[in-house]
């Protein structure tokens, strides 16, 4: 649990950094800045933080904001000593090792400091249990995948294509949501539902733009997986360029405290992605089971020419499952954004999860694909009860290798769809 | 115009030198699995992992001589592709193709992580291991050298020499291998398996020995780029490198022996000219400073190797030199 805090704290001082360094190029001042929080509990306003010269001579104060941060301004650069006074740490929180830090600040620089900060609650004597607050985040991480994956598995089940850009589907709603509510100065949750249509429209260019054409043309499924990748590339790159390296949290919902649930902990806007995710994917379900649109898409997805011969506009069915594929992922990346802080790979590094749950689920399967990623999404976060924290992807990676070698065909997916 | 001439200089020296190197041998290395097997390695960058940390690892951690170093390694990617090839090969292609892309994620982050940096050095990586290749010059790597306009330091001279010889062999042996018996059979695995089947052949262990073929001259790339830059860093193995090495193979036409030679040169002076020539434009004004800083140039590249994978698969899936009827690009 403690290594698992400083990792927090650590991840924690690294997001303070990087948009701190980035900001000191343009004005060229000095600057100490962090983060006071606890992994646990979130961050904590109202701590008093004194900068120091090595003589003891004061050079400024500053209270931490309501998201934890605190910012003091230096004459020039050289070497400091940041303390936080005992009494100024709310009851319950104690420091890891020390209420100081002595850095030595380089010209132009904001240099960030981290304090370790406990609040007791990863001792033996909190209610929590680790592998029951593990299995909770790895339910909500699963459920996230999901919400992706399924458009991708619906994808590949009705069109043949293994899509490598999809998790570029998932990046384009957390940066257009970003760009909405940060910039833009709208609250998350319409910014969420605009990303969301934002999303599908770019599902539906997809397909009309490129998929379509492409179909007509008669391109081989080999090439069009090729194709999928150049657009990756392309796409990840321009939204790096556009949207910069560092990763930027959304204006609303910061600095949350978990709440205790006996057993577990969690914030309240996690409790809110699992909600809305569970309500998103049971609607999907229900829209597979009942309706039309839903009974072509399942019809298309197992036989395409018999579905086409039942009068089935096959292209309209697919031009759907596309736009309800980049409306999920897009809403998959904002809840992601929300959680993990918007990042120009985070699709990336979602995707191979991604591939992993719906080969586990059985590839072009939409039931698999929600099967598959939850257990994808536990299996990842339960695994860093073993290994440390900063492998724990491969574990998940590792898994699809293991998967494909015992049950190629995933836990839903038939025999005879593997050739 | 004095700008266009450093940029165009500055590009034939990147189309001429160890990156090029690296990309060429990885690009062999896809070339024999994908253009002539019809093998979908998504993961080449992987093995090049591999063979670099296998000659870092062992000098600078271990203290074991270099070419001890170089099997180590070419036996690493032996190991990897057994590994990859196992339960794959038996299934659709992009089942490969998604083990592989996600074993070299998984490498990468296992080589930067905290738990292993005992051994790889996390993310700093590990440098000062290529001094006992170096000293094998038989020229002074102290100096520069000046040819065709363009300087070179006497190490990276004889890093790139080793390079275009390894090239070298490594297309002769390609050349031999698609003449032989078993390259034919290789070339029938990729346009119908079945048909090979029932001709009594053992399919799997055809495509086995090309995956371990290729990812050997992937591994072979990963020392040529380590040796060239004098240290290993596991960002280096980023994914898209193996797509550089696919764009290149395409550019230069999949399953030709030359091919992905010629496709790693013009990729690197491609890449390279896009780069200083922008950086120049930014500089001298031409491009707004609002639409494009220097710092974006980087990614540039990647922007304009993903577009122009797009634009060869859909326009020319046969490259420069290939033959539409021999590119793999329609199985499933």
């Amino acid at each position: 649990m403690l290594r698992l805090l400083l990792i927090g704290l650590f991840t924690a001082g690294l997001a303070a950094l990087v948009p701190g360094t980035a900001h000191a190029a343009e004005d060229a001042a000095e600057q100490i800045s962090g983060t006071m929080r606890t992994s646990v509990s979130g961050p904590i306003e109202g701590i008093e933080v004194v900068v120091t010269t090595p003589d003891g001579d004061e050079v400024g104060t500053d209270e931490t904001d309501e998201n934890g941060r605190f910012v003091v301004d230096l004459p020039g650069p050289g070497q400091y000593t940041v303390t936080v006074p005992e009494d100024s740490l709310p009851d319950g929180v104690e420091f890891n090792s020390g209420n100081s830090r002595t850095v030595t600040v380089d010209p132009g620089r904001n240099q960030g400091v981290i304090i370790g900060l406990d609040d007791g609650s990863g001792g033996a004597g909190g209610g929590n249990l680790r592998w029951v607050q593990l299995l909770v985040d790895g339910f909500r991480f699963g459920l996230l995948i999901a919400m992706a994956a399924v458009g991708l598995s619906l994808i590949f089940g009705t069109t043949g294509l293994t899509n490598f850009a999809h998790g570029e589907l998932v990046t384009v709603g957390a940066i257009v949501a970003w760009f909405i509510n940060v910039e833009g100065g709208v609250p998350l949750i319409p910014a969420a539902l605009l990303a969301m249509l934002i999303g599908a429209g770019v599902g539906a260019m997809n397909e009309r733009l490129l998929w379509r054409p492409l179909r007509r043309r008669g391109t081989g499924l080999v090439a069009a997986l090729v194709i999928s990748i150049g657009l990756s590339l392309l796409l990840r790159y321009a939204y790096q360029i556009f949207f910069g390296g560092g990763s930027e949290a959304y204006a609303d919902y910061r600095g949350q405290r978990a709440v205790s649930y006996g057993l577990f902990t969690m914030t309240n806007k996690d409790l809110a992605s699992i909600v809305i995710a569970l309500v998103v994917l049971v609607l999907v379900a229900l829209m597979l089971q009942k309706t039309k649109i839903g009974k072509a898409m399942r019809a298309v997805s197992d036989n395409r020419d018999l579905a086409a011969s039942s009068g089935i506009d096959v292209n309209r069915v697919i031009l759907v499952v596309w736009m309800m594929g980049g409306a999920l992922a897009a809403l998959g990346g904002v809840l992601l954004g929300l959680s993990d802080e918007v990042q120009w790979d985070m699709g990336f590094r979602l995707l191979l999860l991604m591939f992993a749950g719906v080969t586990l689920g059985g590839l072009g399967t939409a039931y698999g694909a929600l099967v598959g990623s939850i257990v994808v999404g536990v299996f990842v976060q339960m695994s860093t009860l073993v290994v440390p924290n900063d492998i724990k992807y491969v574990g998940g990676l590792l898994l699809l290798i293991v998967i494909l070698m015992v049950r190629p065909q995933g836990i839903l997916g038939s025999r005879v769809r593997v050739g | 115009m004095g700008e266009f001439i450093d940029a165009l200089a500055i590009a034939v020296k990147a189309g001429l030198g160890f990156q090029a190197v690296f990309l060429a041998l990885l690009a062999i290395g896809i070339n024999m699995q994908f253009g002539y097997t019809g093998l979908l390695n998504f993961g080449q960058i992987a093995f090049a992992l591999l063979g670099g940390y296998g000659i870092a690892i062992s000098v600078s951690q271990w203290g074991l001589s270099f070419w001890l170093g170089v099997l180590i390694g070419i036996a690493a990617a032996v190991v990897l592709a057994l590994l990859l090839g196992l339960p794959t090969l038996r299934l659709r292609a992009d089942y490969l193709a998604i083990a592989t892309i996600a074993a070299a994620e998984g490498l990468r982050l296992v080589f930067r992580s905290v738990s292993a940096t005992p051994v790889t050095n996390g993310s700093r990586g590990i440098s000062g291991f290529n001094r006992e290749f170096v000293e094998l010059a038989p020229w002074d790597t102290g100096r520069r050298y000046s040819i065709l306009g363009t300087f070179w330091s006497g190490a990276d001279l004889w890093v790139t020499a080793v390079g275009w010889t390894l090239v070298a062999l490594a297309s002769l042996l390609v050349w031999g291998l698609v003449r032989s018996p078993w390259g034919r059979v290789v070339r029938s695995i990729r346009e119908d398996e079945d048909a090979v089947r029932a001709l009594g052949k053992n399919v799997y262990v055809y495509k086995m020995q090309a995956l371990v073929l290729g990812g050997v001259f992937g591994a072979l790339g990963g020392m040529i780029y380590a040796l060239g830059t004098g240290s290993t860093t596991p960002d280096q193995y980023q994914n898209a490198n193996t797509f550089l090495a696919y764009a290149a193979l395409i550019l230069g036409g999949a399953a030709r022996v030359l091919g992905p030679v010629v496709g790693a040169m013009l990729m690197y002076f491609i890449i390279q000219f896009a780069d200083s020539g922008l950086r120049s434009l930014i500089e001298t004004g031409v491009i707004p400073e609002g639409l494009l800083t220097t710092t974006d140039v980087a990614q540039i590249r990647f922007v304009i190797i993903g577009l122009g994978l797009i634009l060869l698969l859909v326009f020319r899936p046969q490259g420069i030199f290939g033959d539409r009827r021999e590119v793999m690009l329609d199985a499933r």
